[in-house]
């Protein structure tokens, strides 16, 4: 079981920091979808199955698809699309930030007490998650729906061209 | 070491992760895409947390993830066409050049 | 896999007998580890083997639609009897097992390697939840339906790898085509299907097939493809289903006459036969979620045809279907880029959301008796047909039959 967790996290953490230090664009956002992967693979370890589905596919179907389409949308040759690293400056001392966040998080993590003991893998149903939503949390839920509307209207907004008709009158 | 500080190891590095490279990358969407591991990192802590909860029928974790991957999901979609907007001004996604509020 | 019941027919049990008296001796783990791998292999050889002999029926149907013979002269192997081209599968695999396989000096390597086998391994674990027949469900999931799709939506991405491997611009564009692609259908395809969801109020592909029991008047199945919702949905899921698996008339990523087979011009050999592959199991898997969300999955038509084993139903409604994506291509013109996603975007998303309300609207009645029965069926129809015709309109505006001015009509 607990086999089963290490490997999840090495593969996941292992495709997420090559997919931030790799140059080129296409290779990066390929090996974050395998780490997202890794992810549903986790939350399928712990037991929550619906997450998981729904995770592969808001992350690999559509957000996925998204940003590949940005990368490809936003360079003007091949060779754009191997970024040049930031500076060594820039990349040293957010190293520094990082690796200080990470020992805090982890003091943090080994000083709390956490009285938890080895249990069974929970299961909840997908019946039992729609009675919550609806119940309990159904303002959430409309508020989450306004939120993507939004959202949706905004993209089209910003990403649209400014002005519509003047590269089809133009000659 | 228990298996649920496995679990919140597991997501701080993750998080550190994403932090590093939004930190030290300058194309836009590399950015973004540390921004959405970070929030990935978080949702693995909600999902952790309920897997070793007491009550794991009520399921708040587990709902807190739905509602956190659809607000990633809007939040995916404007922050590329904000990519895409950029672009558009200044025929590249470098950030630090991205430095005028008049386009 | 649940318990079976002895007063079953015995075809109905034959599968599971089968398989018990083969691994009957084994101890409990080792049982469960060689059952599912039984299942995978049985998967495995039956689809393609179904993969082999659709693909002959295409090219034979093809040409039969475009007045020629289609492939007639592979002999069987030894006998040298020429059957109908029998053996033209058999003959491709070896052709393409044969082959050189070339991979352009400037492509990625390794996205160029990865990109058939990722398309072909998510095109396969998505048959690991249709139920084939009352007890032949591989793997019974609570969110079956979910999964499906999950698995469904990770097969683009690698013709997108394929495409960007290549590092030739038409296979670019077909990257591109296929990107915008699916994110147009994406959208219709899981719209289609939720009002099913809602009104079977289940996401495990069984209980959906369980929610379609019984019969009306003693001859009108309970399936959802026989309502005015169910019936809309069943459409727009097909053509939503088209377009994922890259099939005519939305083949734009491949489209052989405009960007020469698209992200398939650098592939060659044995991993064009998995490109292949893998879109016909993508094809047959899609048809049979169809079967299952819209056509009562393995349920017989009629009462009195029972008898007839459940997997034998769920295979002639597949065959019926693939034979239908067949005709389909060789019927319609492919699609213009900003037709495909405007017919997405202007039209079957909104009328899947009013679908989808249609269907909550027959959700909520479903107690009404009667001649209300009449109401509901009558207010179902107009819920859906008018904004068909409406959007229909609107659609094609400024389109009309072209008028042949010099030809004999």
């Amino acid at each position: 079981m607990n086999a089963a967790l290490a490997f999840i996290a090495v593969l996941t953490l292992a495709s997420a920091a090559v997919a931030m230090a790799l140059r080129n664009l296409i290779h990066s956002a390929l090996l974050l979808i395998a780490s997202w992967f890794g992810l549903a693979a986790f939350y399928l370890w712990a037991g929550a199955e619906f997450v998981a589905f729904a995770q592969v596919l808001v992350y690999v179907g559509a957000i996925s698809m998204v940003v590949l389409f940005a990368v490809l949308l936003t360079r003007r040759s091949r060779q754009d699309l191997a970024v040049e690293p930031a500076s060594l400056g820039r990349a040293l001392s957010a190293l520094l930030v990082g690796a200080t966040v990470a020992v805090v998080l982890a003091r943090a993590i080994f000083a709390t007490p956490l009285a938890v003991a080895p249990t069974a893998t929970p299961t909840i149903s997908v019946r039992q998650l729609g009675a919550q939503l609806m119940g309990p949390h159904a303002a959430a839920l409309l508020v989450v729906g306004v939120i993507l509307t939004v959202a949706l209207l905004g993209a089209v907004v910003l990403a649209a061209t400014d002005r519509a008709d003047s590269k089809e009158n133009a000659p | 070491m228990s298996p649920l500080q496995v679990c919140l190891l597991f997501s701080s590095a993750l998080f550190c992760i994403g932090l590093v490279g939004a930190l030290s990358r300058s194309n836009a969407i590399l950015v973004l895409l540390g921004i959405e591991l970070m929030l990935n990192a978080a949702n693995l802590n909600f999902i952790a947390f309920w897997r070793y909860s007491p009550a794991p029928a009520v399921g708040t974790g587990v709902l807190f993830v739905i509602f956190s991957i659809a607000v990633a999901a809007a939040e995916a979609a404007v922050g590329l066409a904000l990519v895409i907007a950029i672009y558009r001004h200044q025929k590249n996604i470098r950030l630090q050049e991205a430095n005028r509020l008049k386009g | 896999m649940s318990a079976i019941a002895a007063t079953e027919p015995f075809l109905e049990r034959a599968p599971q007998l089968l398989r018990d008296a083969a691994t009957g001796f084994l101890p409990e783990p080792w049982r469960w580890l060689v059952n599912s791998l039984i299942a995978i292999g049985v998967i495995l050889a039956v689809f393609g083997t179904l993969f082999a002999f659709l693909t002959l029926a295409e090219r034979k149907i093809l040409g039969r639609v475009q007045n020629r013979p289609g492939p007639n002269r592979t002999p069987l192997p030894f006998i040298k009897i020429k059957f109908f081209g029998l053996a033209q599968p058999f003959a491709d695999g070896v052709k393409s097992l044969t082959k050189e396989d070339i991979v352009p000096r400037d492509a990625d390597q390794v996205l160029h390697f990865l990109a058939p086998v990722v398309l072909l391994a998510f095109s396969i674990i998505t048959f690991a939840v249709i139920p084939f027949g009352r007890h032949l469900v591989p793997v019974e999931l609570d969110a079956g339906v979910l999964y499906f799709f999950a698995a469904g939506a990770a097969t683009e991405l690698a013709v997108f790898m394929a495409g960007w491997a290549s590092h030739n611009k038409y296979s670019l564009l077909a990257a591109m085509r296929a990107l915008a692609q699916l994110i147009s259908y994406e959208l219709p395809l899981l719209l289609a299907w939720v009002p099913v969801v809602l009104v079977a109020g289940s996401l495990s592909t069984t209980e959906i097939v369980t929610a379609q029991a019984g019969w009306k008047f003693g001859f009108l199945p309970h399936w959802y493809v026989f309502t005015p919702w169910g019936f809309a949905g069943f459409v727009i899921f097909i053509v939503a289903a088209l377009a994922e698996s890259n099939r005519s008339p939305f083949d734009l990523p491949e489209a052989e006459s405009e960007l020469i087979a698209g992200h398939l011009t650098e592939y060659s050999g044995f991993k064009y036969a998995l490109f292949f592959m893998a879109e016909y199991f993508g094809m047959i898997a899609l048809s049979g979620m169809a079967i299952t969300l819209f056509l009562g999955g393995w349920r017989a038509p009629l009462p009195f045809l029972e008898w007839i084993p459940s997997y034998a139903w769920f295979g002639a409604k597949l065959i019926v279907l693939l034979l239908g994506f067949i005709w389909i291509r060789a019927t319609f013109p492919r699609l213009r880029m900003d037709q495909l996603t405007r017919f997405a975007w202007k039209f079957l998303v909104p009328l899947a959301l009013i679908n989808l309300g249609n269907a909550a609207f027959w959700s909520l009645t479903s107690h009404w008796t009667g001649a209300l029965q009449l109401i509901r069926w009558a207010v179902s129809l107009v819920l859906i047909v008018g904004p068909f015709v409406l959007m229909g309109r609107k659609l094609s505006a400024g389109v009309a039959p072209r008028v042949y001015r010099y030809a004999p009509s």
